[in-house]
């Protein structure tokens, strides 16, 4: 189980203090299928981002089984089993898709196995698994590549920083696919921030964060309609029509 | 015979246990070791100074020659000139390499003058690599110079790989290349201490239609200090290019120096240049698989420097 017990986050900014979480509580049980929404600026990245230790709360604490890991560096959390997948996914000069995900695994892991883990994410394995993760990938496939090392790891508690940010309508398509098999599949904890009404529509659990505050949380089916229309929940195409248009 | 230093700076270079298949020379502290040639490709020594010449007979193909040199003595500083003669049509691969230990108080120094004239439609990898040990004060000083003459339709690839242990190098490179010639150098460079390691290279494209790409990857690590310099001259319809890449760490100095001269409307030339410390996002991305920062580091710079 995750907890976050009166969680703070605040920074100072041109001279000016800001509060981006603001006194957040928040449980999440396990095995849930948690989807994190809200409107933009609202904390979602940042809420992610103190789970996994890339950010140090300012205030609060947070409880992984029982045991606070606030002060554990992001080494310690991820091998206390919580893993991230960002937002925007880092690229590596030399260091290639298989060597990745065999760090991701923890111990070398042959080819097939790896390969496995691209299948799983909609990759035609044997045209990426010895590619370099540098600029030659698009930022769909890297997208991709981001949340097959998180499957790699299988660890309980997964974090996906709004995975739809930066790919076009085909890649999201087939994104949606992959969350819809990581919800029939996984075992552990998945909490995904985003706004989009696919992903929302497969949740266990919804949480609606504003204002740095969990605003509403609850089963899909009770907070999904009261969301609908919203930039909490917007629909794919629409929105990138509004984009465009 | 090698002794136990020796062989493990010859494993260090040359990746070898024993002795290596096809044509070899052994050079160890200043004299030959060992010596073969096979039917397509001789070895003889030179007379009027240190070195040595390798004749790779036309038509030879999937062959290959190691030319290894180890100093395990202290003090010991040599020039040695070896010269590549590769005839047409070939496939070859040259494997050389100098390791240093030393464990005394004198420098040690060897300077290599490898020389290369590749043939017509020939192809031809040479692989070196660099390393230095030993616990002594004196230095480990290696300054090679690599010619390279591309003959019409020739590829010349070389991987130069200096990761560790040597205190002061310079290396140069020069190449001239004919037409429809390709030459292709990859470099990889780690220097840490107080080390100092300038790299230059200067290539000619003289042929209609010769390319190259010289590609640097470096890490400077602690108080070293590196430079690259890279010309690319070209003088006919060619393309060129050159890329230095430069991870900068502690309190290291890097200096790239870029330059690109044109002396024909259709010669493309193009240069870049990156000198930047690691990112702490790609840090960061690897702790959340479990590595510790230490450990993220040393395997951004091993993928780095593939």
């Amino acid at each position: 189980m995750l907890e976050l017990q009166h969680v703070s986050y605040r920074v100072r900014e041109d001279q000016e203090d800001l509060t981006i979480i603001d006194d957040l509580d928040l449980t999440v049980e396990d095995g849930k299928f948690l989807v994190v929404t809200g409107p933009n600026g609202g904390g979602k990245s940042t809420l992610a981002r103190l789970i996994m230790g890339i950010r140090p709360v300012t205030g609060g604490k947070i409880l992984l089984n029982g045991e606070d890991i606030t002060h554990l560096s992001v080494t310690e959390r991820a091998r206390r089993g919580i893993s991230f997948a960002f937002q925007q996914p880092v690229r590596f000069k030399g260091i290639r898709v298989i060597d990745l995900l065999r760090l991701a695994v923890g111990h070398p892991v042959s080819v097939a196995v790896a390969c496995g883990y691209l299948s799983r994410v909609g990759l035609c394995a044997k045209d990426y698994i010895y590619r370099e993760v540098n600029d030659s990938l698009s930022g769909g496939e890297l997208k991709r590549i981001e949340i097959a090392t998180v499957l790699a790891r299988g660890t309980a508690c997964s974090l996906f920083d709004e995975p739809e940010a930066g790919i076009d309508i085909w890649s999201f398509q087939n994104l949606i696919k992959v969350f819809e098999s990581i919800r029939e599949t996984s075992r552990g904890t998945v909490m995904i921030i985003s706004h989009q009404e696919r992903i929302l529509s497969i949740a266990d659990e919804i949480v609606v964060i504003d204002g740095g505050k969990v605003v509403r949380q609850g089963p899909r089916d009770e907070v999904l309609p009261e969301i609908l229309g919203t930039s909490s929940a917007q629909n794919a195409a629409c929105s990138r029509l509004e984009q465009e248009g | 015979m090698l002794d136990a230093i020796q062989r493990q700076l010859l494993e260090e270079i040359a990746g070898l246990h024993k002795v290596p298949e096809g044509a070899y020379n052994i050079r160890a502290n200043g004299a030959t070791d060992s010596r073969k040639t096979t039917a397509h490709i001789d070895i003889v020594s030179k007379t009027d100074k240190s070195g040595i010449d390798i004749r790779i007979q036309d038509g030879t193909r999937g062959e290959s020659v190691h030319i290894p040199v180890v100093l395990s003595e202290s003090g010991l500083s040599e020039t040695v000139y070896n010269d590549f003669y590769i005839g047409r049509d070939c496939d070859v691969t040259i494997v050389a390499g100098c390791g240093i230990s030393n464990c005394g108080k004198q420098d040690s120094e060897h300077d290599g003058v490898h020389r290369f004239f590749i043939g017509e439609n020939s192809r031809v990898r040479y692989v070196e690599k660099h390393y230095g040990t030993g616990d002594g004060e004196g230095k480990r000083i290696l300054n090679p110079v690599t010619e390279v003459y591309q003959e019409k339709n020739s590829y010349a690839e070389l991987e130069m790989t200096q990761i560790k242990g040597v205190d002061s190098t310079v290396r140069t490179t020069v190449a001239e290349l004919a037409e429809g010639a390709q030459l292709i150098v990859k470099e990889a460079l780690m220097t840490h201490g107080s080390q100092k390691a300038a790299s230059i290279y200067t290539v000619h494209l003289n042929g209609e239609g010769s390319r190259t790409d010289v590609v640097s990857r470096s890490v400077a690590r602690g108080d070293s200090a590196q430079s690259f310099e890279a010309a690319v001259i070209g003088n006919t319809r060619c393309r060129g290019h050159a890329e230095c890449d430069a991870i900068i760490m502690d309190r290291a100095r890097v200096i790239a120096v870029p330059r690109l001269e044109a002396n024909h409307v259709d010669a493309q030339l193009i240069h870049e240049a990156a000198i930047g410390k690691i990112a702490g996002e790609q840090l960061i991305k690897l702790m959340s698989l479990g590595l510790t920062e230490a450990e993220a580091e040393e395997q951004i710079i091993s993928g780095f420097l593939r």
